[in-house]
């Protein structure tokens, strides 16, 4: 083992990991405060560095991570899922028609993407993957007048879990964010309880501007939980870190493909191994390559990290 | 938020109220604010370094003139470098200049852009420069991006590809240009699945639709949003398969749009049209300055 002070330089470096892991330079200098308090000066193995450094940033995911759990009493649970455009969110919800249909669930599904080009053919296709009924309208439909439809079907049916797809929008859209709260007052006219989880999908491979997308998802319509998409890619999706630390929204579930099977529930520990995964590295060479990273070393939150 | 690096940078010289030659001091105080806030921007780690150091070296030695301060005359150094780096004033346009069928081949990350970015383009060449375009899907991994793209053709008032099941992207590729040439077709837009920069099996498969085909420009669209991932993407896309232009998506969020100079940096490949919503029409040429404001938060 190479052993290492511990000093300016060495965690300077580890900054700039975190930075080029999406964190943004105020998170990840702060938690870099708080790591140079614990350990500045100290004799250091890389696989030190690597562990204490990712019990660092699971302490400040660990209360954010929280499963996804159907309320059983509800028939159905209704999900209401949103987000910026090609977030992931009709493969999500594909991906939990067939992770809770597994459990034994009752999944039903709602096509409330009315707007863009294919996009119910798109959840029709998941449909047949996972074998979860999808209720479609007619092109251009109301998508809130087909919720509240399929809330009462649903309901008549005895779904456990009714996941409606919405189509993707940006918060700075106030339109179309008024037409997510229309959806969701439609619906409440059926089951004033309803939606009883409004999930927000984000691509990992978004930078600062998710906590934008957060700070008005959560104030406009009352996200309770976040998913991450794409961390089978590169980006590592330090964005979390800052989200947890400004928002403390539960984190649910993952995706890690683009398979029915890729989901999984958020795992503080292997999100925050994942993502410090080649500090080992950091603290041995002199500077960060002018270029990122290299290819290989890349793969933090594969299917080995979040079993 | 350019305000507010212009009132940073004004505040690091407060107090000073020099005039003359900016020192090596003042202008290392000064950058520290520029590294932030394009490190807010989303500018990647590695281009912000770069970029700070070329602009250090500017800035040091400028002479300020009475009627602008040192905050001032650091803000648009700054400013003139980032538009330089974005690729200078004016826009490129798409280079056509090919035997018709001319091919535009279409990568990038999943959900980036590409399948409606490529309805955009084909709707502005047939509209404004009466070009026969055909929209050809080579995505076979995404479900219902065929028909996807046969919508947005539709829309756009350009044929499309008709979908046969069970080929290969490679064979739909062969076909496109196969029906281009023999229909008389001006441009073959080749839109593909998306795929992860790591994804080593589906980069080698757009190799060879790119061998296959040669196209005349390959685009990378790239979405507005995106943070520090840019500079695996904009590698692994330009080792691969050759980056010829970029196109900005999601320009009409309130990103700051960062990802736009790592782009340029790390392909070399101009930034040739920009997003600005899901409908057709929403396809803008690129301007530096804008981008430049934005990222500095102008
Ligand atoms: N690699 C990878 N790709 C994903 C993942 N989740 C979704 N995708 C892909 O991302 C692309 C966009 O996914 P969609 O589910 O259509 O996204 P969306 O948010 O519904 O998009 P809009 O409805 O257009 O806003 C598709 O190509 C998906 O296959 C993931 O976890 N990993
Ligand atoms: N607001 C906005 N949305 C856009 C823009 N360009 C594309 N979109 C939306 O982004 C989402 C994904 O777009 P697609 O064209 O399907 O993306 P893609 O890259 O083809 O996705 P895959 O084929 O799954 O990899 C859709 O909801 C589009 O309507 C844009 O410039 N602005
Ligand atoms: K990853
Ligand atoms: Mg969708
Ligand atoms: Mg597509």
């Amino acid at each position: 083992f190479t052993r290492r002070k511990l000093d300016d330089e060495a965690l300077e470096e580890l900054e700039d990991l975190l930075i080029s892991a999406d964190l943004g330079p105020n998170v990840a200098e702060k938690v870099i405060d708080s790591f140079r308090r614990a350990k500045f000066g100290k004799e250091v193995t890389d696989e030190e560095v690597r562990q204490a450094l990712a019990e660092e940033i699971a302490n400040i995911l660990q209360p954010v991570a929280i499963p996804f759990e159907p309320d059983p009493k509800l028939k159905p649970h209704v999900v209401l899922v949103v987000g910026v455009n090609g977030t992931g969110k009709t493969t999500t919800i594909g991906k939990m028609a067939r992770f809770y249909g597994e459990q034994g669930k009752k999944v039903m599904m709602v096509a409330g993407d009315t707007f863009r080009a294919a996009a119910v053919e798109q959840l029709q296709v998941w449909g047949e993957r996972t074998g979860a009924p999808v209720i479609a309208g007619k092109p251009n439909a109301d998508a809130a007048g087909l919720a509240f439809e399929a809330l009462k079907r649903a309901t008549a049916e005895g779904a456990d879990l009714l996941l409606v797809d919405t189509a993707g929008r940006l918060h700075n859209k106030s339109a179309l964010m008024e037409e997510l709260a229309k959806i969701i007052r439609v619906m409440r006219k059926f089951d004033e309880t309803a939606p009883h989880s409004v999930l927000l999908v984000l691509d990992a491979t978004t930078g600062q501007n998710a906590v934008e997308q957060v700070r008005v998802f959560k104030e406009l319509v009352n996200v309770t939980g976040l998913v991450v998409t794409k961390l089978d890619g590169s980006a590592r999706g330090g964005i979390v870190v800052a989200l947890a630390d400004a928002f403390g929204l539960p984190v649910h579930l993952v995706g890690v493909g683009e398979q029915a099977d890729d989901l999984r529930p958020f795992s503080a520990e292997a999100f925050a191994r994942g993502l410090v995964g080649d500090s080992i590295k950091v603290i041995e060479r002199e500077d960060i390559p002018a270029e990122g990273q290299e290819k290989g070393t890349e793969l933090p939150q594969s299917e080995a990290e979040h079993p | 938020m350019f305000e507010t690096l212009s009132g940073k940078l004004s505040g690091v010289f407060d107090g000073l109220a020099k005039r003359g030659a900016l020192s090596e001091a003042d202008v290392t105080e000064a950058m520290r604010e520029v590294r932030l806030a394009m490190l807010d921007a989303d500018v990647a780690l590695p281009v912000v370094k770069d970029f700070v150091n070329k602009v250090r070296e500017r800035a040091v030695g400028h002479e300020v003139l009475d009627s602008i301060s040192p905050g001032q005359a650091v803000a648009k150094i700054v400013n003139d470098a980032l538009i330089d780096a974005l690729g200078g004033a004016g826009a490129v346009p798409l280079n056509l200049n090919a035997a018709p069928p001319v091919p535009i081949l279409m990568v990038g990350l999943q959900g980036s852009g590409k399948t409606t970015t490529s309805g955009k383009i084909a709707r502005r060449l047939a509209q404004r420069e009466r070009k026969k375009v055909l929209l050809a899907s080579l995505d076979t991994q995404r479900p219902a991006a065929q028909l996807q793209l046969a919508q947005l053709a539709e829309r756009a008032g350009v044929a499309s590809l008709p979908i046969v099941a069970g080929q290969t992207p490679v064979q739909i590729a062969q076909r496109a240009m196969d029906t281009g040439r023999r229909e008389g077709y001006d441009i073959v837009i080749l839109d593909t699945a998306g795929r992860l920069s790591i994804d080593e099996a589906l980069m080698e498969e757009v190799r060879a639709i790119r061998a296959e085909t040669d196209p005349a420009e390959t685009l990378l669209v790239v979405d507005a949003m995106t943070g520090q991932d840019a500079v695996n993407t904009a590698k692994a896309f330009n080792e691969a398969v050759g980056v010829t232009g970029v196109v900005m998506t999601r320009m009409d969020g309130d990103a700051r749009g960062g990802a736009a100079l790592s782009m340029r940096a790390i392909t070399g490949a101009p930034i040739k049209l920009t997003g600005s919503g899901e409908k057709l029409d929403a396809l803008e040429e690129f301007h530096p300055e804008r981008v430049a404001g934005r990222i500095l938060g102008l």
